[in-house]
């Protein structure tokens, strides 16, 4: 149980996904103008990062590596993700019209999103049981969520300041997510 | 090798059969009457109407906030398709419609610069950088996106030319 919940934090606070390891800036810059559509990316990520690290393990363990075909791994995690992607676009498409909408282009693009294969990568690399990958990436899809969320929350306050004019719209956004990645270096400090 | 390729391909077949089935249990019922719409329309996507492609375009006709009429490319013969379909009465006299028309390339005029192809939504501009172009006449929908991106005006819409397969013998004048 103490394991379960050192891994969850260690991956969704100390090695954070977007803030430390810099993985999968594409959707955190483009969905965070508002808590709601922020809050429904970081669902379907989590949805689809939970997933893909648990499918990737099983076919990385099941499949490629009996047989010999590690030097397919990107290429097999990549077919696994968007199959992964498809289906939740899908899903989503028919349970929740309206977040299908708000989320627009960016739910295809959690395809592309490196988080998901850079996750599923480094299951591979600290040679995780199928438990562990899985919290691994659930860790990391929390830790997603987060940025994600207090992100747009900071952009919201941001949109009603008055920013300078060489600043205002992206230029601000970088500095406060530079601001917010120096914030969770601080958690690097946790002794876990 | 051959384990690699049966591997990934079986993998492939797997993961398709899976999206297939729930492509059918996850079927999200459109208009029908939008996707009638869209058949008939030209499909290009070019934007001309100022709704996002040829399907927004056809939800906005349905639902009544746009007009038949609203499709350049699609002409005179388009909007009374339309207004059959939707059970409509449209005044036709109102749309000044010269026939269909397809874009041309002027070789004295044309300098080669792709500018046109790359905005064609059919591809249908042939023709490499400093290479006279041509418009595949099949291809050209007439949406004349292309009219305005060329900088030495080569090109022009003019109507389609007459040719042995769509000639049709004119119905006798009266005297």
């Amino acid at each position: 149980m103490k394991d379960i919940l050192l891994l969850l934090l260690s991956t969704a606070l100390v090695n954070n996904v977007v803030l430390i390891k810099f993985l999968g800036l594409c959707p955190v810059m483009g969905v965070s103008k508002s808590m709601d559509s922020a809050f429904g990316m970081g669902l379907a990520t989590t949805f689809v990062l939970t997933l893909a690290s648990a499918a990737s393990w099983m076919l990385d363990n099941w499949l490629l590596q009996p047989l010999g075909l590690g030097y397919l791994r990107i290429l097999t995690f990549i077919l696994v993700i968007a199959s992964v992607v498809q289906f939740t676009e899908m899903f989503i498409k028919k349970s929740s019209p309206g977040l299908y909408q708000s989320l627009g282009i960016y739910l295809p693009l959690i395809t592309t999103n490196c988080a998901v294969l850079g996750v599923a990568l480094l299951n591979v690399e600290q040679h995780f049981g199928l438990f562990k990958s899985l919290l691994y990436g659930f860790g990391s899809a929390l830790g997603f969520t987060l940025v994600l969320l207090i992100f747009a929350g900071l952009r919201e306050r941001v949109a009603l300041a008055r920013v300078p004019a060489a600043f205002a719209g992206a230029p601000v956004a970088f500095v406060t997510i530079s601001l917010l990645a120096m914030a969770f270096m601080g958690f690097s400090g946790l002794n876990v | 090798m051959l384990i690699a390729i049966f591997a990934l391909a079986a993998l492939g077949a797997a993961l398709g059969m899976l999206l297939g089935v729930a492509n059918r249990l996850l079927r999200v019922e459109g208009n029908p009457i939008v996707e009638e719409l869209v058949a008939i329309m030209p499909g290009s996507n070019c934007g001309q109407c100022g709704f996002p492609g040829c399907t927004g375009a056809a939800e906005a006709i349905v639902d009544g906030s746009a007009a038949p009429t609203c499709c350049p490319p699609g002409g005179k013969a388009l909007a009374a398709a339309i207004a059959a379909k939707l059970g409509l009465t449209l005044d036709l006299t109102a749309i000044r419609d010269e026939g269909p028309k397809i874009a041309t390339v002027a070789e004295e005029l044309c300098i080669g610069c792709c500018r046109c192809s790359k905005v064609c939504p059919t591809d249908a501009i042939i023709g490499a950088a400093k290479q006279i172009h041509n418009v595949m006449r099949e291809a050209c929908t007439g949406c004349s996106s292309c009219i305005e991106t060329c900088p030495t005006e080569a090109l022009v819409m003019k109507p389609v030319p007459v040719t042995l397969q769509h000639w049709v013998m004119p119905k006798p004048a009266l005297a």
